[in-house]
């Protein structure tokens, strides 16, 4: 492992036709760190993570990713790379099976591009009862997503993630309209990644999730960087001082 | 936990719940196999002189082919959530082009080669205007049926083309020939190329694909399925195989007429929501379709034979699908 960061960004920009969302945003993500974005709706935290993922690309600005400069053409280039996303909704295909969830766009084929459908039932089973805790005996690889609990299909979508040997993961609202005890579920999920030595920007809109599971909090705001802290450096109660602030004065204490 | 125990554990599927598993998992293809039992049972006792003889499943098996074939591969662009109403339009382009290109070159492979990628040029066009140009499919798809029925029209000047010559040629029998003197070629086809799309419906990564973008385009084009690709191809295959269909059915009454394929729409799609295939996307059934077309197929010849006039036909069909329609998204919502 060098010292230099998993993920580095300089400068980037991004318009929509005059809408001007990102204004040259520098982020650096370690590894081993999870990194919050916080910051009002259109603050530029969605489109940001959209450019990290390979969905949109940047007007402006360079990226590096493992030491490398990279430009991303596509969310399959991205994930090649081990950049995964777990998306806050709609991250699944309600209606499909477990295993084709977790190998939807990854398929382990044989022959033709004919799926090896037992390699993919006895991957997902595995990756259900020993990474993601499941225990219940009424889930099962062929269940359909739509019978599982909100906390158990964030569960699914971070275990395909976890599968694919990501560094760097992406969750965007991972605990939006989730039960309390399910959040903790997810919560433990994102711990589990720096264990692990991975790497996570996180996105919520509950600073007490942020507060409780991220190493650095970046405060974004009108698509730029309007100040950082490590957790060290700030208490929970004055990150959310500094954020209400920011909302009123459109500055930093 | 010693290894053995991790594999055995998570085997739910206790013997004494196969049989229930079975019948939830397959709910839809046991309805569809039900009714089917059921007609015929009715065709059975209402006519057994015809029902047990097999001149009539003969004349279903040459007949049932043209728009079955064109019903699995319907059921391909349903499961996207998309629809596709010109494929009897397409049926009948491809099917001229196949006409005049026998008539002039007197080539039956040129003519299946030309026939064939007029299909799936017409194909490609209905893809690229959905996924390109962002029109809704069934708006869209209503505008190349006129489209293409028209150029019909138009290059053919509304006149038939005979195609005699066809029997000469070697290609004939294995489109339309009759295996063992007895079954027609183009069903042995139908079932074969049925089988085929129930294997890449569920076992290829295509088929994954395509209930996957059905299911959730969205979450597809964050899982890295490029969704237009997907889409395009659906597109294509539903055009190349009502080329295929057009070549059947040319072939098996040598003639071709401009309106070629029409009055194949709604029937066709009768077959696949009969069959189960949700119209919502991402999910469906080859195997229902398959049967919905012996169901649609079997159904006037059916109703006749036991004595009704045919003006029960329709209404029976309706009565069949209105209420098949409602029994499968009663099921669906009480899966939810």
């Amino acid at each position: 492992m060098s010292n230099e960061p998993l993920l580095t960004m300089r400068g980037i920009k991004k318009s929509f036709g005059k809408m001007r969302v990102l204004r040259g945003i520098d982020l650096d993500v370690d590894y081993g760190e999870i990194v919050a974005l916080v910051g009002d709706n259109g603050a530029g935290k969605s489109t940001l993570i959209k450019i990290i993922t390979g969905v949109h690309k940047p007007n402006a600005g360079e990226i590096t990713y493992k030491g490398q400069p990279i430009t991303l053409h596509s969310v399959k280039e991205s994930r090649e790379l081990g950049i995964e996303t777990v998306y806050q909704e709609r991250a699944l295909a309600d209606l499909q099976e477990m295993w084709r969830n977790i190998f939807a766009g990854r398929e382990i084929t044989t022959f033709l591009g004919f799926m090896d459908v037992k390699a993919q039932r006895r991957e997902t089973e595995r990756l259900l009862r020993e990474h993601m805790g499941f225990t219940s005996s009424a889930i099962s690889v062929n269940s359909p997503v739509k019978s599982l609990s909100g906390g158990e299909k964030q569960g699914v979508a971070i275990g395909r993630a976890l599968h694919f040997n990501a560094d760097l993961i992406i969750l965007d609202e991972p605990t939006m309209g989730l039960a309390l005890r399910e959040t903790d579920r997810v919560l433990n999920f994102v711990r589990d990644f720096r264990d692990q030595g991975k790497s996570a920007i996180f996105i919520d809109h509950n600073i007490f999730h942020v507060y409780d599971v991220a190493d650095r909090f970046v405060i974004l705001d009108r698509g730029q960087v309007a100040g950082q802290f490590t957790k060290a450096e700030i208490t929970q109660d004055e990150l959310i001082a500094n954020m209400v602030h920011l909302h009123h004065t459109g500055t930093l204490q | 936990m010693n290894p053995q125990d991790r594999t055995a554990a998570p085997r739910l599927d206790l013997p004494q719940k196969d049989a229930l598993k079975f019948v939830r998992d397959y709910k839809i293809q046991l309805s569809i196999l039900g009714i089917l039992f059921v007609l015929y049972t009715v065709f059975l006792i209402g006519n057994p002189m015809v029902f047990t003889n097999f001149p009539i499943y003969r004349s279903f098996m040459t007949t049932m082919p043209f728009f079955g074939l064109m019903a699995v591969s319907v059921t391909y662009v349903v499961t996207l959530g998309e629809m596709d109403l010109s494929f009897p339009s397409v049926l009948g382009i491809s099917s001229w082009a196949f006409s005049s290109v026998f008539v002039s070159s007197e080539s039956f492979a040129l003519a299946i080669l030309v026939c064939l990628l007029v299909g799936l040029a017409a194909g490609m066009i209905n893809g690229l205007i959905v996924t390109k140009i962002g029109v809704p499919s069934i708006v869209a798809t209503i505008g190349t049926m006129f489209l293409w029925r028209g150029l019909v029209n138009l290059l053919s000047q509304g006149k038939g083309i005979a195609l005699v010559g066809l029997r000469d040629s070697a290609l004939y029998p294995i489109f339309v020939g009759r295996a063992f003197g007895e079954i027609p070629a183009q069903f042995i086809w139908f079932v074969g190329l049925s089988l085929l799309f129930g294997l890449v419906y569920r076992r290829h990564k295509y088929g994954s694909h395509l209930l996957y973008v059905g299911d959730n385009e969205e979450s597809a084009r964050m899982m890295g399925i490029n969704v237009d690709r997907v889409k395009i191809i659906a597109f294509m295959q539903m055009g190349f195989f009502s080329a295929l269909a057009g070549i059947f059915l040319a072939a098996e009454v040598t003639y071709f007429w401009p309106t070629q394929g029409d009055g194949m729409l709604l029937t066709t799609l009768a077959a696949v929501f009969i069959g189960g295939t949700s119209v919502f996307g991402g999910t469906g059934t080859i195997f229902g379709s398959f049967i919905g077309v012996i169901i649609i197929g079997s159904l006037e010849a059916g109703i006749i034979a036991i004595g009704l006039t045919g003006f029960w036909v329709r209404f029976l069909n309706g009565l069949l699908i209105t209420v098949s329609v409602s029994v499968y998204a009663f099921m669906l919502r009480r899966n939810r």
